[in-house]
Protein backbone atom coordinates (compact mmCIF):
# COMPACT_ATOMS: atom_id res chain seq x y z
CA UNK A 1 0.00 0.00 0.00
CA UNK A 2 1.33 3.41 -0.96
CA UNK A 3 1.97 5.76 2.32
CA UNK A 4 0.79 9.06 2.01
CA UNK A 5 2.99 11.56 3.16
CA UNK A 6 1.80 13.73 5.85
CA UNK A 7 3.12 17.33 5.14
CA UNK A 8 1.38 19.43 7.88
CA UNK A 9 4.50 19.76 10.19
CA UNK A 10 6.37 21.34 6.88
CA UNK A 11 6.11 25.49 7.06
CA UNK A 12 5.03 27.16 4.28
CA UNK A 13 7.68 29.15 2.41
CA UNK A 14 7.27 32.65 2.20
CA UNK A 15 5.73 34.49 -0.70
CA UNK A 16 8.80 36.29 -2.92
CA UNK A 17 8.49 39.92 -2.93
CA UNK A 18 11.76 40.97 -3.84
CA UNK A 19 10.19 41.59 -7.50
CA UNK A 20 7.37 44.17 -5.45
CA UNK A 21 9.33 47.02 -5.81
CA UNK A 22 10.17 46.64 -9.32
CA UNK A 23 6.30 46.55 -9.46
CA UNK A 24 5.38 49.66 -8.13
CA UNK A 25 8.30 51.65 -9.79
CA UNK A 26 7.15 50.48 -12.82
CA UNK A 27 3.42 52.12 -11.72
CA UNK A 28 4.95 55.28 -10.52
CA UNK A 29 6.75 55.92 -13.52
CA UNK A 30 3.62 55.49 -15.45
CA UNK A 31 1.78 57.75 -13.27
CA UNK A 32 4.65 60.00 -13.56
CA UNK A 33 4.58 60.25 -16.99
CA UNK A 34 0.87 59.90 -18.06
CA UNK A 35 -0.05 62.79 -15.93
CA UNK A 36 0.16 66.29 -15.18
CA UNK A 37 0.54 68.59 -11.39
CA UNK A 38 -2.96 69.68 -11.10
CA UNK A 39 -2.85 73.08 -11.70
CA UNK A 40 -5.01 75.55 -9.37
CA UNK A 41 -7.66 74.64 -6.67
CA UNK A 42 -11.30 75.07 -8.44
CA UNK A 43 -13.24 77.90 -6.07
CA UNK A 44 -16.24 78.06 -9.15
CA UNK A 45 -17.99 74.28 -9.75
CA UNK A 46 -17.64 73.87 -13.53
CA UNK A 47 -20.02 71.88 -15.67
CA UNK A 48 -18.36 71.54 -18.98
CA UNK A 49 -20.73 71.79 -21.73
CA UNK A 50 -20.33 69.24 -24.22
CA UNK A 51 -19.40 69.02 -28.07
CA UNK A 52 -18.01 66.50 -30.63
CA UNK A 53 -16.08 68.70 -32.88
CA UNK A 54 -13.70 69.21 -30.70
CA UNK A 55 -9.78 69.42 -30.67
CA UNK A 56 -7.07 68.04 -28.14
CA UNK A 57 -4.78 71.18 -26.28
CA UNK A 58 -1.20 70.25 -27.35
CA UNK A 59 1.71 71.98 -25.17
CA UNK A 60 0.14 72.62 -21.97
CA UNK A 61 2.38 75.25 -21.32
CA UNK A 62 1.33 77.44 -24.05
CA UNK A 63 -2.57 77.33 -22.52
CA UNK A 64 -3.75 79.89 -20.07
CA UNK A 65 -7.01 79.22 -18.21
CA UNK A 66 -9.69 81.41 -17.41
CA UNK A 67 -12.38 79.38 -15.14
CA UNK A 68 -16.21 81.18 -15.04
CA UNK A 69 -18.99 79.09 -12.49
CA UNK A 70 -21.33 79.79 -9.53
CA UNK A 71 -18.84 79.43 -6.35
CA UNK A 72 -18.77 76.25 -4.58
CA UNK A 73 -20.81 75.75 -1.81
CA UNK A 74 -18.19 76.25 0.76
CA UNK A 75 -17.88 80.16 -0.79
CA UNK A 76 -21.39 80.67 -1.38
CA UNK A 77 -21.87 82.29 1.91
CA UNK A 78 -18.89 85.20 1.26
CA UNK A 79 -19.33 85.48 -2.67
CA UNK A 80 -22.91 84.47 -3.21
CA UNK A 81 -24.62 82.43 -6.41
CA UNK A 82 -23.60 84.88 -8.99
CA UNK A 83 -21.46 82.94 -11.45
CA UNK A 84 -17.77 84.71 -11.81
CA UNK A 85 -14.46 84.32 -13.01
CA UNK A 86 -11.32 82.51 -11.61
CA UNK A 87 -7.84 83.46 -12.85
CA UNK A 88 -5.20 81.26 -11.07
CA UNK A 89 -6.51 80.88 -7.45
CA UNK A 90 -8.44 83.46 -6.82
CA UNK A 91 -11.77 85.24 -8.06
CA UNK A 92 -11.36 87.80 -10.16
CA UNK A 93 -13.38 90.71 -11.87
CA UNK A 94 -13.75 91.62 -15.12
CA UNK A 95 -11.20 94.04 -15.34
CA UNK A 96 -8.38 91.97 -13.86
CA UNK A 97 -8.59 89.70 -16.91
CA UNK A 98 -6.69 92.06 -19.17
CA UNK A 99 -3.92 92.39 -16.99
CA UNK A 100 -3.36 88.95 -16.22
CA UNK A 101 -3.35 88.07 -19.95
CA UNK A 102 -0.41 90.52 -20.61
CA UNK A 103 1.49 89.46 -17.39
CA UNK A 104 0.78 85.63 -18.79
CA UNK A 105 2.17 86.75 -21.69
CA UNK A 106 5.34 88.39 -20.46
CA UNK A 107 6.12 84.94 -18.67
CA UNK A 108 5.97 82.73 -21.76
CA UNK A 109 8.97 83.00 -24.58
CA UNK A 110 9.07 85.14 -26.95
CA UNK A 111 8.73 82.47 -29.92
CA UNK A 112 5.56 81.17 -28.01
CA UNK A 113 3.61 84.15 -27.38
CA UNK A 114 1.80 84.32 -30.75
CA UNK A 115 0.94 80.69 -29.92
CA UNK A 116 -1.24 81.53 -26.49
CA UNK A 117 -4.38 79.92 -26.36
CA UNK A 118 -6.99 80.98 -23.78
CA UNK A 119 -9.39 78.30 -22.48
CA UNK A 120 -12.11 79.23 -21.48
CA UNK A 121 -13.21 76.53 -18.86
CA UNK A 122 -16.91 77.38 -17.74
CA UNK A 123 -20.19 75.86 -16.33
CA UNK A 124 -22.59 75.34 -19.49
CA UNK A 125 -25.34 77.31 -17.15
CA UNK A 126 -23.40 80.54 -16.75
CA UNK A 127 -24.82 83.08 -19.09
CA UNK A 128 -23.27 84.25 -22.16
CA UNK A 129 -23.47 88.03 -21.23
CA UNK A 130 -20.18 86.85 -18.96
CA UNK A 131 -18.60 85.06 -21.63
CA UNK A 132 -19.30 88.11 -23.92
CA UNK A 133 -17.50 90.23 -21.55
CA UNK A 134 -14.86 87.98 -21.93
CA UNK A 135 -14.09 87.44 -25.11
CA UNK A 136 -14.62 91.03 -25.35
CA UNK A 137 -11.30 91.89 -22.40
CA UNK A 138 -9.30 88.43 -24.79
CA UNK A 139 -9.80 90.86 -27.62
CA UNK A 140 -8.46 94.35 -26.19
CA UNK A 141 -5.63 92.21 -24.48
CA UNK A 142 -5.34 90.95 -28.26
CA UNK A 143 -5.26 87.23 -27.12
CA UNK A 144 -7.06 86.22 -30.05
CA UNK A 145 -6.91 81.71 -29.44
CA UNK A 146 -9.39 80.44 -27.61
CA UNK A 147 -10.70 77.05 -26.98
CA UNK A 148 -14.39 76.62 -25.76
CA UNK A 149 -13.41 73.78 -23.15
CA UNK A 150 -15.78 70.67 -23.55
CA UNK A 151 -16.75 67.07 -23.47
CA UNK A 152 -17.08 64.43 -25.54
CA UNK A 153 -20.57 63.43 -25.41
CA UNK A 154 -21.44 59.31 -24.84
CA UNK A 155 -24.15 59.55 -27.82
CA UNK A 156 -25.90 62.04 -30.14
CA UNK A 157 -28.49 62.01 -27.63
CA UNK A 158 -26.75 63.23 -25.44
CA UNK A 159 -25.77 65.84 -27.14
CA UNK A 160 -29.50 67.42 -28.23
CA UNK A 161 -30.68 66.98 -25.28
CA UNK A 162 -32.14 69.49 -23.30
CA UNK A 163 -30.47 69.02 -20.08
CA UNK A 164 -27.29 68.91 -21.33
CA UNK B 1 44.96 41.95 5.20
CA UNK B 2 42.13 40.27 7.12
CA UNK B 3 40.16 43.19 7.38
CA UNK B 4 39.08 43.34 3.57
CA UNK B 5 38.34 40.25 3.14
CA UNK B 6 35.17 39.86 5.12
CA UNK B 7 32.06 39.80 2.94
CA UNK B 8 30.33 43.03 2.76
CA UNK B 9 26.53 42.33 3.84
CA UNK B 10 24.18 42.70 1.57
CA UNK B 11 21.74 45.88 1.31
CA UNK B 12 18.47 45.54 3.11
CA UNK B 13 16.17 45.82 0.32
CA UNK B 14 13.18 44.93 2.37
CA UNK B 15 11.35 48.79 2.43
CA UNK B 16 12.35 49.79 -0.80
CA UNK B 17 8.68 49.02 -1.68
CA UNK B 18 7.26 51.23 0.80
CA UNK B 19 9.13 53.93 -0.83
CA UNK B 20 8.03 53.63 -3.50
CA UNK B 21 4.56 53.11 -2.60
CA UNK B 22 5.04 56.34 -0.85
CA UNK B 23 5.77 58.29 -3.94
CA UNK B 24 3.24 56.58 -6.18
CA UNK B 25 0.51 57.71 -4.03
CA UNK B 26 2.54 61.29 -3.61
CA UNK B 27 1.22 60.93 -7.21
CA UNK B 28 -1.54 59.57 -7.34
CA UNK B 29 -2.88 62.14 -5.29
CA UNK B 30 -1.43 65.61 -6.63
CA UNK B 31 -1.90 65.16 -10.24
CA UNK B 32 -4.59 64.56 -12.71
CA UNK B 33 -4.77 62.65 -15.62
CA UNK B 34 -7.24 64.95 -17.75
CA UNK B 35 -6.71 66.01 -20.98
CA UNK B 36 -8.14 69.24 -22.16
CA UNK B 37 -10.17 69.34 -25.03
CA UNK B 38 -12.37 72.06 -26.85
CA UNK B 39 -13.54 73.67 -29.50
CA UNK B 40 -11.12 76.17 -31.08
CA UNK B 41 -11.93 79.74 -32.29
CA UNK B 42 -9.98 82.85 -33.18
CA UNK B 43 -11.82 85.84 -32.21
CA UNK B 44 -11.49 88.88 -34.89
CA UNK B 45 -9.25 91.84 -33.70
CA UNK B 46 -10.47 95.01 -32.65
CA UNK B 47 -10.78 97.47 -35.54
CA UNK B 48 -9.54 101.49 -34.52
CA UNK B 49 -11.45 102.84 -37.56
CA UNK B 50 -14.65 100.81 -38.22
CA UNK B 51 -14.15 100.13 -42.06
CA UNK B 52 -15.82 103.01 -44.59
CA UNK B 53 -17.37 100.92 -47.46
CA UNK B 54 -17.84 97.53 -46.15
CA UNK B 55 -18.10 94.90 -49.19
CA UNK B 56 -21.55 94.23 -49.68
CA UNK B 57 -22.56 90.91 -49.40
CA UNK B 58 -25.95 89.57 -50.83
CA UNK B 59 -28.46 88.76 -48.19
CA UNK B 60 -28.92 85.38 -49.83
CA UNK B 61 -24.88 84.43 -48.74
CA UNK B 62 -25.61 85.21 -45.40
CA UNK B 63 -26.78 82.60 -43.26
CA UNK B 64 -28.51 83.38 -40.04
CA UNK B 65 -28.79 82.26 -36.81
CA UNK B 66 -30.18 83.89 -33.17
CA UNK B 67 -30.46 82.80 -30.37
CA UNK B 68 -32.58 84.01 -27.41
CA UNK B 69 -32.37 83.98 -23.91
CA UNK B 70 -34.36 81.31 -23.91
CA UNK B 71 -32.07 79.34 -25.71
CA UNK B 72 -34.61 79.17 -28.84
CA UNK B 73 -33.20 79.23 -32.56
CA UNK B 74 -34.26 81.20 -35.52
CA UNK B 75 -32.64 80.02 -38.65
CA UNK B 76 -33.11 82.09 -41.86
CA UNK B 77 -36.38 83.71 -40.09
CA UNK B 78 -37.32 80.09 -38.94
CA UNK B 79 -37.99 78.47 -35.77
CA UNK B 80 -35.62 75.57 -36.05
CA UNK B 81 -34.76 72.43 -33.28
CA UNK B 82 -30.80 72.42 -32.72
CA UNK B 83 -30.98 69.01 -33.96
CA UNK B 84 -32.10 70.14 -37.41
CA UNK B 85 -29.02 73.09 -37.78
CA UNK B 86 -26.49 71.06 -39.23
CA UNK B 87 -28.55 69.72 -42.03
CA UNK B 88 -29.99 73.02 -42.71
CA UNK B 89 -26.53 75.19 -42.66
CA UNK B 90 -25.29 71.92 -44.37
CA UNK B 91 -27.69 72.40 -47.51
CA UNK B 92 -27.21 76.76 -47.30
CA UNK B 93 -23.20 75.80 -47.55
CA UNK B 94 -23.26 73.49 -50.45
CA UNK B 95 -26.54 75.07 -52.30
CA UNK B 96 -24.41 76.05 -55.50
CA UNK B 97 -26.72 78.76 -56.58
CA UNK B 98 -24.36 80.02 -59.63
CA UNK B 99 -23.16 76.42 -60.96
CA UNK B 100 -19.74 77.98 -59.84
CA UNK B 101 -19.11 75.10 -57.63
CA UNK B 102 -17.94 71.43 -59.10
CA UNK B 103 -17.93 68.74 -55.98
CA UNK B 104 -20.97 70.65 -54.74
CA UNK B 105 -24.12 68.33 -54.59
CA UNK B 106 -26.88 71.42 -53.64
CA UNK B 107 -30.43 71.92 -54.77
CA UNK B 108 -29.09 75.50 -56.56
CA UNK B 109 -32.23 76.78 -54.73
CA UNK B 110 -31.82 80.96 -56.14
CA UNK B 111 -32.62 82.26 -52.39
CA UNK B 112 -29.60 80.08 -50.76
CA UNK B 113 -25.95 80.58 -51.35
CA UNK B 114 -24.28 81.29 -54.30
CA UNK B 115 -21.32 78.82 -53.77
CA UNK B 116 -18.83 77.94 -50.49
CA UNK B 117 -16.70 80.65 -50.68
CA UNK B 118 -19.40 83.08 -50.80
CA UNK B 119 -21.15 81.52 -48.08
CA UNK B 120 -21.19 83.50 -44.44
CA UNK B 121 -22.71 82.10 -41.34
CA UNK B 122 -24.01 84.74 -39.22
CA UNK B 123 -24.21 84.03 -35.41
CA UNK B 124 -25.75 86.85 -32.72
CA UNK B 125 -27.24 85.61 -29.75
CA UNK B 126 -28.49 87.36 -26.30
CA UNK B 127 -27.02 87.85 -23.18
CA UNK B 128 -29.02 85.63 -21.75
CA UNK B 129 -28.30 82.65 -23.43
CA UNK B 130 -26.84 79.85 -21.76
CA UNK B 131 -23.24 78.75 -22.55
CA UNK B 132 -24.04 75.22 -23.05
CA UNK B 133 -26.63 76.48 -25.73
CA UNK B 134 -24.17 78.72 -27.72
CA UNK B 135 -21.29 75.72 -27.37
CA UNK B 136 -23.82 73.24 -28.93
CA UNK B 137 -24.49 76.39 -31.72
CA UNK B 138 -21.01 76.28 -32.57
CA UNK B 139 -20.34 73.21 -32.64
CA UNK B 140 -23.03 71.97 -34.89
CA UNK B 141 -22.00 74.65 -37.21
CA UNK B 142 -18.12 73.59 -37.23
CA UNK B 143 -19.82 70.34 -37.62
CA UNK B 144 -21.32 71.07 -40.72
CA UNK B 145 -18.16 72.11 -42.37
CA UNK B 146 -16.33 68.82 -41.34
CA UNK B 147 -19.39 66.55 -42.79
CA UNK B 148 -18.95 68.81 -45.99
CA UNK B 149 -15.11 68.57 -46.12
CA UNK B 150 -15.05 64.86 -45.21
CA UNK B 151 -17.65 64.05 -47.95
CA UNK B 152 -15.44 66.14 -50.23
CA UNK B 153 -12.07 63.79 -49.11
CA UNK B 154 -13.92 60.80 -49.66
CA UNK B 155 -14.87 61.44 -53.22
CA UNK B 156 -11.77 63.29 -54.03
CA UNK B 157 -8.80 60.72 -51.97
CA UNK B 158 -10.88 57.99 -51.17
CA UNK B 159 -10.04 58.70 -47.75
CA UNK B 160 -11.21 60.23 -44.26
CA UNK B 161 -11.04 63.57 -43.33
CA UNK B 162 -11.09 63.19 -39.91
CA UNK B 163 -8.62 60.61 -39.57
CA UNK B 164 -5.84 62.86 -41.77
CA UNK B 165 -2.05 62.88 -40.36
CA UNK B 166 -1.94 66.90 -40.25
CA UNK B 167 1.61 66.95 -40.64
CA UNK B 168 1.78 64.08 -43.48
CA UNK B 169 -1.37 65.35 -45.11
CA UNK B 170 -0.71 68.71 -44.61
CA UNK B 171 -1.02 69.85 -48.38
CA UNK B 172 -4.14 67.97 -48.82
CA UNK B 173 -5.99 68.96 -45.72
CA UNK B 174 -4.86 72.55 -47.04
CA UNK B 175 -6.78 71.51 -50.05
CA UNK B 176 -9.95 69.79 -48.60
CA UNK B 177 -10.28 73.19 -46.39
CA UNK B 178 -9.70 75.57 -49.24
CA UNK B 179 -12.87 74.00 -50.72
CA UNK B 180 -14.90 74.54 -47.93
CA UNK B 181 -13.86 77.61 -45.91
CA UNK B 182 -15.28 77.88 -42.61
CA UNK B 183 -16.88 81.61 -42.24
CA UNK B 184 -18.83 81.97 -39.22
CA UNK B 185 -19.26 85.49 -37.86
CA UNK B 186 -20.33 86.59 -34.52
CA UNK B 187 -22.10 89.83 -34.21
CA UNK B 188 -21.89 91.13 -30.65
CA UNK B 189 -24.71 89.59 -28.43
CA UNK B 190 -28.04 91.46 -27.62
CA UNK B 191 -29.26 92.38 -24.69
CA UNK B 192 -32.87 91.50 -24.81
CA UNK B 193 -34.12 89.26 -22.46
CA UNK B 194 -31.74 89.70 -19.73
Amino acid sequence: MAVIKKKKDKALPAVNTSALPDIVFMLLFFFMVATVMREVDLKVSVNKPQATEIQKLERKSLVTYIYAGSPRAKYQDKFGKTPRIQLNDAFASIDDLQPFVVQEREAKAEEDRPMMTMSIKADKTVKMGLISDIKLELRKAQAYKINYSSLQPKDAEALYSSDN
Amino acid sequence: MARNKRAIPEINAGSMADIAFLLLIFYLVTTTMDTDKGINRKLPPIEDELVQDPPPIKERNIFTVLVNSNDQLLVEDEYLEINELRAKAMEFIDNNGDGSCEYCKGYGVSSSSDNPVKAVISLQNDRGTSYGMYVKVQNELVAAYEDLRERYAEEEYGRSYRGMDPEEDEEIIKEIKNAYQQKISEAEPLNIGG
